[in-house]
Order: structure tokens, then C-alpha cells, then sequence
């Protein structure tokens, strides 16, 4: 495939992985951290952990917008499905996110629920057009990568004239989570020495908002595409810039990304949204300036307001060690429930049902190297 | 008095629709039964007009199999719910080396179907029968209300003639038994997707759906003793089968991404979709866990019938506690490829 199978070649990661082993310090060890789920499914799916030498150390991040969206929103979006008047449209990966006391959308769906999976904001919109009975509703999730359809979608629906369509709104930013976690004072993920930044979502944002953390924090950020390859290199680029005490934002993603980003994107974000003072993430807490919510003059698709949900305290399941997860202080096998009680059948944590998250990453992909040790796989 | 001899109006396949007088046991049903069905399936059997069929039996083993399809959507490049029905139970009767011999099929039709769709559908499910030679000998048709089904399901049942010898049984395989996989992976399923509404895509794709016993036949003519398991990796896909051979048998398997085929269009359709090929569905394809010894005769065996040309060596059974299917993938990596949970599901970014 044109395009893809030259970003998924093995000789070429061969060669890249060999630069890795024979730069990388053997006194040391690079703790490098990927922020994106999309980077931590790359990881796992081409088993690139093979590839590093051992004082290579992958962290995962909390890239994942299924895994940071606390229960108490989950919460939200399940009382608003079981209002009788809502079809609510969502991207397939929330159907199983646990809510409290085991509910989860799967199963609102079950119990009568008008659930629709989607593929495209403009789909929900679409429903809404064919059923003016029915009030739709778009739970509306993720990073800078899908905050800009959404923005779109309620322009579209303006246009249209459409009175039925709204969404629940938990778009969050990429910049406040990385602060996040280089601030929380864990002494573990201040060890972070560089991050692979996002790929989709710097699309959007370009490369300057990581500048800061090259700057201020001292720990170098390269911006890498999600194809396996893109991540060798980037980490290569990491290692090279550890070694040479360097911290500078990089670009490997140089096909996709711009240093300002795509402003077509961000205007149309702009004119839609703006900036919640506060925002809890699973795992991060309440952060400022974190998420975005409808401005004043397109409140009327706001689906808070339109059906009065309200965000009620929810609690994560006390075992559940997602939150450490996610800010990387602990990785998915220090987790007591994991792979006992959770699994992607079983999920008790978001880490567990996204296939960007974590622990799915690691229960689908990579377990196999818990019993072999370091040793590898018995292919390699 | 004089006689009544109603005229029987013949149905009005191509504007008429199923209502519920079809399915009430009147005359109405009869006319639809023998109009569609009886015509489309055409034998001895259905035109005796009972409730059974009756068939001698050899000496031996029988099989027996049964099956439900619900595909969404009825229709889709390369078959239909008809023709994947017959074929998908033929299919489970020949995994286990055995001849099928005879099926069912019964119908759950809603209220307002077209005829026109349904003598189509059993028009399709007759040629597919003859092709492979299986007869449906008996059936069944029920019409619900409008809303309680979808179009119209299908139930099979099949039985069919297991070879002497040893049977064949998902826990028969050994570790260093090779891996053998007829073709291409995932056209089924991307060509039922490509259909989907909200998801319709343009494609080439066409569903593998095929009756596959005579390639069975093939296999076993030259590995009789040395197959230990054979199966057709519908729902789940390669990845779902091979997780099953492995728990069942108590064993790991290792692979290789490189070697198990894909054609581009639905590696490139998987790519946008986020699905992994390994989890699609195919209704055509096999696999086969054979014994060292007889994995080349078996795997050319295959390379000569016309449903195997693309079949290749994927990998092998190793021995593995955890039951592990491990691959490598082709960027060099190890990875594990597992069963999936719940429905494959897009991911959003």
C-alpha cells in the first residue's frame, strides 16, 4: 500500500534500531515518554520494544482521550442516552468505558438506550437532519485531533437551521496534560527525559506549543507520525538530543506537520470554543485551562445546558491503577487487577478499553513478554 | 350446487411483499413455499411435500451442524445471505473431514420483505446448492411482525458423512505442526463493510463465501492421518480461530505477519477503518494444522484445487503454556495476536 507499507518497513527500522543500539549510552538509560495513545499502539502492534536495547525505556502517556475522560463524564453521557427524547452518537470506543457502579453506554444500549456508533461528526449531524423527533446528541471526545470536526459539525448544523442537534463536550488539549505531568511532582515521571510528541494532533497545533517544554522544562520533544518507523526515528532523535544535552522541539512528522500548525483548523476551533477554567482527566485530576467548552453564542447546542446535566463526584474503582498509569508513574503489569479482574473482556479501567490505552495495548499485544522475561519473544 | 375451483393468482414477485397471511398456515404460505422456495431448491424431496425428508444413511459416522445468519447488510458484493448460508454450513460439515450430505433451512422472514428479494435469496441459495451438490431436503418459513426482524434470517442444518478413521478434533494439534492457510484474509468481511450504511466505501472487494469441502476432499486425499484439525475462520477472523485451536489444544502458535496474504484493497480498506485484517471475517477460506511430515503434499495438494491457489505456510504450533499465538510482525517485532473483545471497533484517532 503506497504511502503506509514505506513507513512499515522492517530493514530500513533494522538499520534505525542499530544506530539506536550503538548510541545509546550502556551507562545510562533513556526514559523517553510517547504521550499518545496512538504511539503507544504503534509500540505494541510491531512489538517495536523488540527493536530497543533494554536501557531504552518506552513510558506511556496519557494521549489516549478514551482513558483521561473521568467516570463522573461517562456518568453524564450514559443519564443523557437514557432520556427517552436522545439518540446519542458517539465514536465506537466509549461503548465500553465503565461508569459507575458498572454502567457503561454497552449497556444503557442493552436496557432500551438510543446508542449510535459513528464514524464521522457529520453522521450525528445527519441523524439529526433525518429525525427531527428525536434530539441528537454527540458526545464529543478527544484531543486537538477531533475538536476541529466537531467545531464543524455545529457549524454545519447552524446552517442547516437544525434545532434537535447538540453535543456533550469533553474536549480536552495536549500542552496542559504534558504540564500536568511534568508538574505533578511524582518522582518517577519528573524522570521523563524527552517525549515523542503527538502526531494527529500536532496537525492541528503545530510544533510551537511544545516549546516550553523544551525550554523551561529542559526535556527535548520530537513530533513523530504514527507508522512504526516514525517512531524509531523519533526516538533515535530523542537519544541523540539526550546525548548532546540538547532539548529542542523536533519535527520527524515533517509530511503532516507544520510549525503553525493547520490555522484553517484552528480558527474554526476559535470561533466555536473556548477554554473551561477547570477539567477533570482520569488520572490528572482537575486541571485549569485544560478543555474546551461552546461559547455563549452557540450555547443553544450545548447538551449540558439543554438537558441540565450535571457532573456528579463518581469514584474509579479503588484497585484500578489507571490514574498512575496514565501519568506513567506505573506500568500496566503493576496493576494488582490487570489481566485478573481486567481485561478488554472485563474492562474495570479506561486503559483497558481503548486500544490506544495502555494496559489493552500491553494485555492485547505484549503480555507474552511478561513470561519470557526480557528475553524476547521466540521469534526474535 | 356448483364446484368452487379458485383461480390461484400467482404471486406478485416483483411488487408484492411478505405479509403475515405468509407465514399463518394457510393457503397463502403454501403458495409462497412452493412458488419460491420449492422452486428455487428444486428435488425430490420438497416435491413429496411433507413435513420430513427421509435418507438412507452408510455405515459409520454421521456429522451434524447448525447455523444461524443474520448479515447485514442481505445483499453484498460477491453473495448474499443465501448463498453464505449454504456455503457456511457446508463449510462446518467439511472441517471436520467429512461429506456434507444434506441440509435445512428455515426462515424468519418480517413483515413487508419484497418478494422479489427473497425468491432472489433463494434463487441464490438453490445454485449454490446444486454447485456443491448439497440438497436442501427440508425447511420451515415463519413471517413476524414488521420490527421484530430484520429483513429476514436464515437457520441451517446440516449433516454429512465423516471419513473412517481418526476424527479430526480441535485438540489433535502438536507443537511443531505447521500452519497452513488457503488464501487471502479479511474479504468478507470488508466486502460486507463496504455496504454498511454510514460506512460505504467504494471497492473491487467481493466476499471469498464458497463451499469448501472440495478442497477438504483434497486435503485429506493426500493428509488423511497427518490433518489434525481443520477450520474455517468466519467470525474473528484468523486471529479468533487460531486463539481457539490454541486453547483447545494446549498449545502456543508462532507466525508470521509476512507470510499470511492480504490484497491491498483490504489492507488499505482496514487501514482507514482501523480494523486489523486478522479479525475480519472470511466465508471462504481455511485452515489447516497439519504434522510435519505431510505439510508440503498437504500445502500443494491445496496450491492445485481452485480454492486453495493462494494457500501458503503461515507458521507453526509451538508448545506454550500460556497458549499464546505470538507473531512477528513484518517491521520485525513480536507481537501477540489475540482474540478480540467485543465487536472490532473503529478507533477515533
Amino acid at each position: 500500500m503506497k504511502y503506509v507499507d514505506e513507513y512499515r518497513d522492517g530493514e530500513l527500522a533494522r538499520g534505525i534500531a542499530a544506530s539506536i543500539a550503538r548510541e545509546a549510552a550502556p551507562s545510562r538509560e533513556y526514559r523517553l515518554m510517547e504521550f499518545c495513545g496512538g504511539h503507544t499502539h504503534a509500540i505494541s502492534r510491531y512489538g517495536l520494544e523488540d527493536l530497543l536495547p533494554d536501557n531504552v525505556r518506552m513510558i506511556h502517556g496519557p494521549g489516549c482521550p478514551v482513558c483521561v475522560l473521568p467516570m463522573a463524564r461517562v456518568d453524564m453521557a450514559i443519564a443523557c442516552a437514557r432520556d427517552p427524547r436522545v439518540t446519542l452518537c458517539i465514536y465506537g470506543d466509549l461503548m465500553r468505558v465503565p461508569g459507575s457502579n458498572g454502567a457503561s453506554l454497552l449497556r444503557a444500549r442493552a436496557e432500551g438506550a438510543d446508542i449510535r456508533m459513528v464514524y464521522s461528526t457529520l453522521d450525528a449531524v445527519r441523524i439529526a437532519e433525518a429525525r427531527p423527533d428525536r434530539e441528537v446528541v454527540f458526545f464529543a471526545v478527544g484531543f486537538e485531533t477531533t475538536t476541529p470536526p466537531t467545531a464543524l459539525a455545529i457549524r454545519a448544523a447552524e446552517t442547516k437551521g437544525l434545532t434537535n442537534f447538540s453535543i456533550l463536550c469533553n474536549h480536552v488539549m495536549t500542552p496542559p496534560a504534558m504540564r500536568a505531568i511534568l508538574d505533578s511532582g511524582d518522582v518517577e515521571s519528573v524522570r521523563v527525559e524527552g517525549f515523542i510528541g503527538p502526531a494527529h494532533v500536532s496537525t492541528v497545533i503545530g510544533t510551537r506549543p511544545y516549546e516550553e517544554f523544551a525550554q523551561r522544562y529542559g526535556k527535548p520533544v520530537v513530533v513523530a507520525g504514527f507508522e512504526p518507523l516514525d517512531v524509531v526515528q523519533a526516538i533515535l532523535m530523542l537519544v541523540r538530543q539526550i546525548n548532546e544535552r540538547r532539548s529542542e522541539v523536533e519535527n520527524q512528522y515533517v509530511r503532516a506537520v507544520v510549525e503553525a500548525g493547520n490555522l484553517k483548523a484552528q480558527a474554526v476551533m476559535d470561533e466555536v470554543f473556548e477554554r473551561r477554567e477547570t477539567f477533570e482527566w482520569r488520572g490528572l485530576g482537575w486541571l485549569k485551562d485544560s478543555a474546551l467548552r461552546l461559547k455563549a453564542a452557540y450555547a443553544r447546542y450545548d447538551a449540558e445546558l439543554r438537558f441540565d446535566l450535571v457532573e456528579a463526584p463518581a469514584r474509579d474503582n479503588p484497585a484500578c491503577e489507571c490514574g498512575a498509569i496514565l501519568r506513567g508513574v506505573k506500568k500496566p503489569r503493576d496493576c494488582k487487577v490487570f489481566g485478573t479482574l481486567c481485561t478488554p473482556d472485563t474492562p474495570m479501567g479506561s486503559c483497558m478499553v481503548s486500544p490506544e490505552g495502555a494496559c489493552s495495548a500491553h494485555w492485547t499485544y505484549g503480555r507474552f513478554r511478561e513470561t519470557a522475561g526480557r528475553e524476547r519473544s521466540r521469534l526474535a | 350446487m356448483s364446484k368452487h375451483h379458485p383461480v390461484r393468482r400467482r404471486l406478485d414477485i416483483k411488487n408484492g411483499r411478505v405479509d403475515l397471511t405468509h407465514g399463518a398456515g394457510g393457503r397463502a404460505m403454501g403458495q409462497l413455499i412452493e412458488d419460491i422456495f420449492h422452486a428455487a431448491f428444486d428435488n425430490d424431496w420438497l416435491r413429496a411435500g411433507d413435513d420430513q425428508s427421509a435418507f438412507d444413511v452408510a455405515a459409520g459416522r454421521m456429522v451434524m451442524t447448525t447455523d444461524g445468519y443474520v448479515v447485514s447488510p442481505i445483499f453484498f458484493p460477491g453473495g448474499d445471505i443465501g448463498s453464505l448460508a449454504v456455503n457456511g454450513t457446508i463449510n462446518d460439515i467439511a472441517m471436520a473431514g467429512a461429506r456434507p450430505l444434506y441440509l435445512s433451512a428455515s426462515f424468519i422472514i418480517e413483515e413487508g420483505f419484497p418478494l422479489a428479494d427473497l425468491q432472489r435469496v433463494a434463487a441464490s441459495m438453490g445454485e449454490a446448492s446444486r454447485l456443491a451438490g448439497v440438497p436442501i431436503i427440508t425447511g420451515d418459513t415463519k413471517v413476524v411482525e414488521r420490527g421484530k426482524a430484520d429483513g429476514v434470517f436464515i437457520s441451517t442444518a446440516g449433516v454429512g458423512l465423516a471419513r473412517v478413521g481418526r476424527p479430526l478434533s480441535s485438540d489433535a494439534a502438536r507443537p511443531g505442526d505447521v500452519v497452513l492457510l488457503s488464501g487471502t484474509i479479511g474479504d468478507h468481511g470488508v466486502a460486507v463493510m463496504s455496504k454498511r450504511e454510514n460506512l460505504e466505501f467504494e471497492t473491487e472487494i467481493v466476499s471469498d463465501s464458497a463451499a469448501l469441502h472440495g478442497l477438504v476432499a483434497a486435503i485429506m486425499a493426500v493428509g488423511e492421518g497427518n490433518v489434525r484439525v481443520m477450520r474455517d475462520p468466519t467470525r474473528g477472523g484468523l486471529a479468533a480461530t487460531l486463539n481457539e485451536l490454541a486453547h483447545r489444544s494446549r498449545i502456543g502458535f508462532s507466525i508470521e505477519e509476512d507470510a499470511i496474504p492480504v490484497r491491498p484493497e483490504v489492507a488499505a480498506a482496514c487501514e482507514f477503518l482501523g480494523l486489523d485484517p486478522l479479525n475480519v471475517a472470511n466465508e471462504g477460506k481455511l485452515v489447516a494444522i497439519v504434522a510435519p511430515a505431510a505439510a508440503a503434499a498437504v500445502l500443494a495438494a491445496m496450491q492445485v484445487h481452485p480454492l486453495g491457489r493462494g494457500a501458503v505456510a503461515i507458521g507453526r504450533a509451538i508448545a506454550d503454556e500460556n497458549r499464546f499465538v505470538q507473531m512477528r510482525t513484518s517491521f520485525g517485532g513480536g507481537r501477540i495476536v489475540d482474540w478480540l473483545s467485543g465487536e472490532q471497533l473503529p478507533r477515533i484517532c
